[in-house]
């Protein structure tokens, strides 16, 4: 560690793009308060009280300056927005074939689900050169997952799903902390990303022990919560077949349509009331407080798991 | 607000005057942003919610709230009168017309009362016996800003009542005589507190009841 | 002309009945002096002790929680009974009325209520503090400050509500004042800027601090009453209550710095012995200021799950809102060029916002961008580019004001070296403190940790000996201010050759202003070649 870090490590290709946008700003920044500076100085020691410098007033034209400063202000200033908006849609955009990773933050700690059962706490192994997509939940408090290294950063509210997606490029271990105030530890609520080359990454998820799929253990949880007594067919209740479902659209009672996405699946789970699909009753109980965030991410990853295979994971 | 001493910062009665009038529109200003918000809240959850927030909305008593926007109205009706009958250099006429204007803000107020009450039996009021298990959460949140907001209003209405009733008492008293700023003020001050209910009732009351 | 024996504000009458009932403006802006003075302290020792703490990177004080409540406290101390009341309560309340030749405010008695209830709020928040404190941060993120946190919320909150009221009144007279009080002559483009900043400063406070109101009412019920509003036990929504501070929070901030820039533009002029450049441009750029600061809060929630389409725009609006600040920063420059130059302390407080607020600025549009913020939002970069607004700019243009009317007010003169020496001290003690914060940010830090990764010390402990330097220069002016009243040389009516109504008065003014209401004849700051001409025509 150098005694005076300047910069956090660099591990995607979309941090450098960051890197590109922030050090530019800085030189804009930079030329600005620079020229700030220098008139500043410049007219304190020639225009100070005593000097015989020529004072005959040759700036009565204001407006002009006024208004060619004003433009040339405006017209930079919309640029950076544009620039900055441009990269940040990228993060809005995650790929079809994402790794996902269900995560889940309660005081203090992150709990990392991968779809095959391998659990963490505070801590998170990637696979570098691969789209990871992860899927957010919080317990309690609002908390944010912060990874400096690859320059992202997403709040997680508790009542709903944020996703957040990345492509780690750069092998290593990075820092991950917790970046909304949650209470008493909030410092403490970090740890580390691992990034590892995919061989190793594939040793690591067998070196973890056998354990069932995510999209496994959500299918017994499926069964406990008894949702494949009106789910499947042969149940006594009248209830859509979720084969097949998730990813692709579905009629809502008062005429709109959805996609059936991880958001879709668990609001429909806690709140089964206030999206009905259409041509159905709406006597689907609530199982609000009764379902961990852990067992809904183990759900949503069954309904994914059973939904149409040529969408692929998405 | 006295009309005929002349404060020492002002140089004729008409600036006293005038600048009281613009004081009372830049509060009026500020309550529009206190009520707004608390509006603009409702709306979001409104929105968000859907029908879900309008059955909640069907609990309220629309037979007694329309009552009360009837008597609302005709108060501020009383009161422009009050505010007219003064001007016209009468003593007896402003003091009834603010009496009636403060007896139908009291009318309102029992009537309200009587809502609360009648929400209270049927289990309507957060935080004190609301019937999660049969209404749900929503409509909680529903009654905790029909709540506030009618309460909130309420605390308007009656801080307008006692100023209704010290103008009466002033001018009957012969304590305060034409030409100033103050019955005038105070009438804005009860027709603002009205225009807020006008908004509230609709947004409350009348949600999803097209049929 | 100036006769020991007349009387002055001050010395008209002495008893404390007739301080604490005062409806004299100049009283009233003394006795607000007073409160954010103490305020400031507290804030300030929070302050400190945060900055001991962060020496190391395990804990150094105590507790976690001990500093959860510190930075809690600062923030809620500095932001709502320091900086917010600080210039418009003071020079406004003191020079506002002389600059327009009015006698007071429209409403002084409502003045007094104001100052009532402002020190009632501060010490409701002091008694939460007492008692114990509270951890939410003062932004009272939800659903933790409603239904997790332990403390003395409902307390602080209500002290905060209280004061609220007082900014709402404040405001609510600055603008009935100025509309309807102006002496004869003086038309609203004979204003001087200090007069329409405070102007703009008071439509936001007047419209946007009711909706803090309502704001903290709802968080009351919700935490008072067990009910989730914006909690998602019941299906509330916590972004809300986020949309809703920042509607205020945002212009809020704008509340602290346009006195600032105000204070600038009277203090430019002067000490240029010129006129401000483009007095039209920098007039509107205040307006501009008060009315795009209202559409652009959703950049603090870039990051806590708002719709793409609400960043995006207010990205951009963000970026349009900091061309007016720009404008202004050069038209300052531009007074200066061609002028006669005076680095009394007035002018050293202006160079430094200058520098300091511009630095602010641009870092505020590296926040701007999207993609950035995503990166530094919640990172002491935005510690480091809010404070160096708020220190370096706001705090800043405060001490410039505070020396420029200083002899106005207290009818001395303290030592000028002194205050140079204090004004540079305080510069570069701000810079150490808080330059490393940036890089801070960018490496990663998070705000409001007490412990964090020991590769960050370094950073820290530069910072926080910057503080030490800091606290030595603002903790100066104490000592040479005291010596001035007690022994400093008196003040002429106009030490500086300034133009403005309130330097043709005595210094101290005589409680009602001026013997004479004074008759404008032309705009302020206008200058014969380095000499001033007066604002009103019947002065010598």
């Amino acid at each position: 560690m150098p005694a005076f870090p300047w910069w956090p490590p660099t591990a995607s290709a979309y941090a450098s793009q960051i890197n590109f946008l922030f050090v530019s700003l800085l030189v804009i920044a930079g030329l600005t308060i620079g020229l700030v500076f220098y008139l500043l100085l410049f007219f304190a020691n020639k225009y100070r009280h005593g000097s015989n410098a020529d004072r005959s007033g040759t700036t009565k034209k204001t407006w002009r300056f006024e208004v060619s400063w004003t433009v040339a202000t405006l017209l930079i200033f919309v640029g950076l927005a544009g620039w900055g908006a441009d990269i940040y849609l990228k993060l809005y955009n995650p790929p079809a074939d994402a790794l996902q990773i269900f995560i889940v933050g309660k005081q203090w700690m992150w709990k990392a689900q991968h779809p095959g059962g391998q659990r963490e706490i505070n801590a998170l192994h990637v696979p570098a050169g691969q789209d990871v997509r992860l899927v957010m939940a919080s317990q309690d408090v609002i908390h944010s997952f912060f990874i400096p290294a690859l320059r992202i950063k997403q709040d997680v509210v508790p009542g709903r799903y944020e996703t957040m997606w990345f492509r780690a490029d750069k092998v290593g271990r990075y820092h991950l902390f917790c970046a909304e105030y949650c209470g008493t530890d909030h410092a403490h609520m970090g740890g580390w990303i691992t990034v590892m080359n995919p061989r190793e990454y594939a040793d690591w998820l067998q070196a973890q022990g056998g354990q069932q799929t995510l999209a496994a253990q959500g299918e017994q949880l499926f069964r406990r919560y008894g949702c494949s007594g009106c789910h499947e067919p042969g149940g006594t209740v009248r209830a859509p077949n979720l084969h097949g479902v998730f990813g692709g659209p579905v009629p809502l009672s008062d005429g709109s349509v959805v996609i059936a996405d991880e958001r879709y699946v668990r609001d429909s789970i806690l709140d089964p009331k206030a999206q009905v699909a259409a041509g159905y009753a709406p006597v689907m109980p609530t199982f609000e407080g009764q379902v961990s965030e852990d067992d809904l991410a183990k759900l949503v990853a069954y309904i994914e798991f059973i939904g149409p295979t040529t969408s692929g994971g998405r | 607000m006295s009309d005929r001493a002349l404060g020492f910062q002002y140089g004729t009665l008409a600036q006293q005057r005038e600048t009281a009038t613009l004081g009372m529109w830049a509060f009026l200003a500020t309550e529009v942003l206190f009520f707004g918000a608390l509006i603009a809240a409702y709306l979001n959850y409104r929105i968000w919610f859907g029908q879900e927030f309008i059955a909640a909305a069907s609990l309220t008593k629309v037979v007694l709230g329309t009552a009360n926007t009837a008597v609302l109205l005709t108060s501020s009706a009383c009161m422009a009168m009050a505010v007219t009958t003064f001007d016209a250099g009468s003593k007896r006429a402003p003091v009834l017309w603010l009496s009636a204007t403060g007896l139908l803000g009291l009318v309102f107020i029992v009537i309200k009362a009587t809502e609360w009450w009648l929400e209270y039996q049927e289990h309507l009021v957060p935080a004190l016996n609301f019937d999660l298990a049969r209404h749900g959460g929503v409509a909680e949140i529903f009654f905790v800003f029909y709540f506030c907001a009618t309460g909130l209003h309420a605390l308007h209405l009656l801080i307008g009542i006692s100023l209704v009733t010290w103008l009466a008492v002033r001018i009957g008293s012969g304590r305060l005589q034409p030409g100033g700023s103050t019955t005038r003020l105070i009438g804005l001050y009860w027709h603002f507190v009205d225009i807020v209910w006008i908004f509230l009732f609709p947004l409350i009351y009348l949600a999803g009841r097209n049929a | 002309m100036h006769a020991p024996r007349e009387q002055t504000y001050l010395s008209a009458t002495v008893d404390i009945r007739s301080w604490l009932l005062t409806t004299d403006h100049k009283r009233i802006a003394l006795l607000y002096f007073a409160g954010i003075t103490f305020f400031f302290f507290i804030g300030g020792i929070a302050a400190t002790l945060i900055r001991f703490e962060l020496i190391t990177p395990g804990p150094t004080l105590g507790s976690p929680d001990f500093y959860n409540r510190l930075f809690t406290m600062h923030g809620i101390i500095m932001v709502w009974f320091f900086l917010i009341p600080s210039i418009p309560t003071t020079m406004g309340n003191f020079i506002l009325p002389m600059m327009i030749g009015a006698r007071d405010l429209a409403f002084p008695r409502l003045n007094l209520a104001s100052w009532y209830l402002y020190m009632s709020g501060g010490l409701i928040t002091i008694a939460a503090l007492l008692l114990g404190g509270l951890d939410t941060g003062w932004t009272f993120y939800e659903p933790y400050s409603t239904f997790y946190a332990t403390g003395y919320v409902i307390l602080a909150v209500f002290g905060i509500f209280v004061a609220g009221f007082s900014s709402i009144l404040t405001g609510l007279n600055f603008i009935v004042t100025v509309h309807k009080l102006r002496a004869p002559g003086m038309t609203w483009y004979r204003l001087p800027v200090f007069v329409w900043s405070t102007y703009a400063t008071s439509i936001i406070l007047v419209l946007a601090t009711p909706v803090l109101a309502m704001t903290l009412l709802m968080l009351l019920a919700e935490r008072v009453l067990h009910v989730g509003i914006f909690s998602p036990q019941l299906g509330g929504d916590p972004i809300l209550f986020q949309h809703m501070f920042w509607f205020y929070s945002h212009p809020a901030v704008y509340i602290m710095i346009l006195p600032s820039m105000g204070v600038i533009s009277e203090v430019v002029p002067v000490f240029s012995s010129k006129p401000l450049f483009g007095y039209y441009f920098v007039v509107w750029c205040s307006i501009a200021i008060a009315a795009i600061g209202f559409l652009v809060w959703g950049h603090h929630m870039f990051v806590a799950g708002q719709s793409l389409y609400a960043s995006l725009a207010f990205s951009f609006l963000s970026y349009l809102v900091a061309v007016p600040s720009a404008i202004k920063v050069f038209n300052w420059i531009a007074t200066m060029h061609e002028g006669w130059i005076r680095f009394d302390a007035p002018m050293l407080y202006a160079f430094g916002f200058i520098g300091l607020f511009t630095i602010g600025g641009l870092t505020g549009l590296m926040l701007a961008a999207l993609a950035v913020d995503v990166h530094v939002t919640d990172t002491y970069f935005v510690v480091a580019h809010f404070h160096y607004i708020m220190v370096g700019g706001a705090v800043m243009g405060f001490f410039a004001g505070l020396h420029y009317w200083w002899p106005k007010i207290s009818g001395r003169l303290y030592p000028d070296y002194w205050a140079r020496f204090a004004a540079i001290l305080a510069f570069f003690g701000f810079n150490l403190t808080f330059f490393p914060q940036f890089i801070l940010g960018y490496l990663g830090m998070p705000r409001r940790y007490q412990s964090y990764p020991p590769e960050f010390q370094i950073w820290h402990v530069l910072s926080s000996a910057g503080a030490s330097i800091l606290a030595v220069g603002y903790a100066l002016p104490i000592f040479y201010f005291a010596w001035s009243i007690l022994r400093g040389p008196r003040a002429s009516a106009n030490p500086w050759g300034a133009t403005g109504l309130e330097w043709t008065t005595r210094s101290p003014p005589p409680p009602e202003n001026f013997a004479k209401t004074p008759t404008v004849v032309r705009p302020p700051y206008q200058y014969d070649r380095g000499k001033p001409c007066m604002q009103a025509g019947d002065v010598r």
